[in-house]
């Protein structure tokens, strides 16, 4: 059950040859087998999931099912979820109890989805290895003593170890694509503004963006259609017509202009994942498309103007947790000035209170336009070289991550070499461009590699159609980690 | 341009972070790191370019001027550390 895609779970659903809470229970039984190795769930409530599968049943039985009930989902700790533990990683949500739903959590619901459990993740998702969660680092099931990547990497990991059919996450810099890389699964950042950030804990709101993990281009397309969709609770939720994610799975790729970037294949990748890539390129070209070289000049200034206004827009919105109104609350101060300092210096971490610095810098008296506005001015260049692009090409294909899966604690000392994990993956997020991250390959210790894809705006479904027809020609996507069967 | 101790203790004060001074160095040499990868933007001829703040160039919405949430504040406040009386309680601010 666990290795087969969300595709055919739900057809065995429909067709009752097991139940909801048959699946449901077979995947709570592995996470309860694996998750002390794995370390992907912060949170589990078995009561809840197996309620929500008992419904899903009800559904199925009445003919009121569709393409996702009954499925099993994994929550990233990011999403609110109506009365589970929602801590984003962090002590200072530690006793968090979500009083409402995300609107992702809630359209899941409403289709018949089962929350599986909340998965670990990098402190309010500043992190690219999800180490810097209060709940310990999540592991790499292809190599234990590797990272899985992040920040969404317990959602990353739960899919690989085979412990969630799919599941979601969120990307302000890559925290979608970079796991789903290192962990060989798909992952898949829409168009800023088409998934609602209502109920989605704020980290950079103008970058923040939620997305589906899963194991399958074609999983990502069933999940995109429930996630998807206009909110008027968000204020940056795009209105525009319902999409059917599904709509261009199966369509040739023939004649399909595919954009290289000489940045994309500079220097700092590693060969490993230069040459994977590479053969994903000419299997591409295989299938009849083609490939247009090109450059994107200023996205060697992505990651210096991200560490600019992801912080800023962090140091903003984390103000809110001043130990008031919930979350945590030192134990012991004087005065209000007291409680505020000893419980934001006691509920975050060393990685939130480095960005929080920063931000608050960069916005301080007499430095906002060396920073902040210089910072927004080069991310219009950088957008700017995404539009001459793709007046060029389709699509654009690179690496998603310069490295494979590196070593637990390898970089934690050194925030800039964390950093510059993200060079790829950035530079979609300061144009609200659709990325997406399938696997193509491996490296010589057999960790596997990601191929990006960035399309222009509201192209998901096109790259989803794009993803999947290199499926149905590879087998990348079908390999489970060792010891995983 | 390096930032020094005093920038870091200001910093934390306007944020609200409790820091001693060894934790005030360690960082400091951590965030001039990232100032000096911050650099490369900086030198960027930039003059006449429009910043960008979003990714769509879309506008607020306005809505009519209707009650759309209901009263609950109970809930809400079943996860507040103090509270009495449906208000929030923090030491004494005014003499």
């Amino acid at each position: 059950m666990h290795n087969a895609t969300i595709k055919s779970l739900a057809a065995a659903l429909a067709a009752r040859t097991f139940s909801s809470v048959e699946l449901t229970r077979h995947f709570i039984n592995r996470i309860n087998g694996l998750n002390e190795k794995y370390r992907c769930f912060i949170t589990l409530d078995p009561e809840a999931s197996l309620k929500q599968a008992e419904a899903a049943d009800r559904m199925l039985a009445d003919g009121r099912g569709q393409p996702l009930t009954g499925i099993p989902i994994a929550q990233k700790d990011i999403f609110c979820a109506k009365g589970w533990l929602t801590t984003c990683g962090s002590k200072m949500l530690s006793n968090f109890t979500a009083p409402y739903d995300a609107h992702v959590v809630q359209k899941l619901n409403e289709a018949g989805a089962v929350n599986l459990g909340k998965t670990n993740m990098d402190e309010f998702a500043m992190g690219s290895s999800s180490e810097t969660s209060h709940y310990g680092p999540v592991r790499n099931p292809w190599d234990v003593d590797k990272v899985p990547g992040g920040s969404s990497g317990g959602s990353a990991a739960a899919v690989a170890a085979r412990l969630a059919p799919g599941a979601t996450g969120t990307d302000t810099g890559g925290s979608i694509r970079q796991p789903a890389a290192l962990s060989g699964i798909c992952g898949l950042k829409p168009t800023y503004g088409v998934v609602s950030r209502y109920g989605m804990i704020a980290f950079a709101s103008s970058l923040d963006q939620g997305g589906p993990l899963a194991r399958s281009a074609e999983d990502l397309a069933l999940l995109m259609n429930v996630m998807a969709g206009f909110d008027l609770r968000d204020s940056t939720s795009l209105d525009r017509p319902r999409e059917d994610y599904t709509r261009e799975l199966g369509k040739p790729v023939k004649g399909l202009k595919i954009g290289l970037p000489e940045e994309f294949f500079a220097k700092g990748a590693a060969p490993d994942v230069v040459r994977a890539v590479e053969a994903a390129v000419a299997e591409f070209r295989k299938l009849g498309a083609e490939t247009v070289e090109l450059s994107l000049p200023n996205m060697k200034l992505s990651v210096p103007v991200y560490y600019v206004l992801a912080p800023a827009e962090a140091s903003s919105n984390l103000a809110r947790y001043d130990g008031v109104r919930y979350g945590y609350r030192a134990p012991e101060y004087t005065d209000l000035m007291d409680l505020y300092r000893k419980t934001r210096s006691q509920g975050f971490g060393a990685e939130v209170k480095r960005r929080v610095l920063i931000g608050t810098y960069v916005l301080s008296h007499g430095y906002y336009d060396a920073y902040y506005l210089q910072a927004q001015k080069v991310r219009g260049l950088i957008a700017r070289d995404f539009a001459e692009a793709f007046k060029r090409c389709d699509v654009i294909m690179g690496p998603t991550s310069p490295t494979t899966a590196f070593r637990i604690g390898e970089k934690m000392g050194d925030p800039v070499q964390m950093y510059l994990n993200d060079i790829y993956t950035i530079p979609a997020n300061l144009a609200g461009l659709p990325g997406l991250s399938i696997p193509c390959g491996f490296d010589a210790k057999g960790l596997p590699v990601g191929l990006q894809m960035v399309g222009n705006y509201f192209a998901e479904a096109r790259m989803l159609g794009i993803a999947h027809r290199f499926q149905q020609a590879t087998d990348w996507h079908t390999r489970a980690p060792p010891g995983i069967q | 341009m390096a930032l020094t101790l005093a920038d870091v203790k200001r910093v934390a004060e306007l944020a609200r972070l409790a820091i001693d001074d060894a934790e005030a160095r360690a960082v400091l040499s951590q965030i001039n790191d990232v100032f000096k990868l911050i650099g490369e933007m900086q030198a960027v001829d930039t003059r006449g370019i429009e910043p960008m703040s979003h990714a769509l160039d879309v506008v607020q919405r306005l809505r009519e001027d209707s009650v759309t949430e209901s009263d609950q504040h109970a809930l809400f406040q079943e996860g507040a550390p103090q509270i009495e009386n449906g208000l929030y309680l923090v030491p004494k601010v005014i003499e």
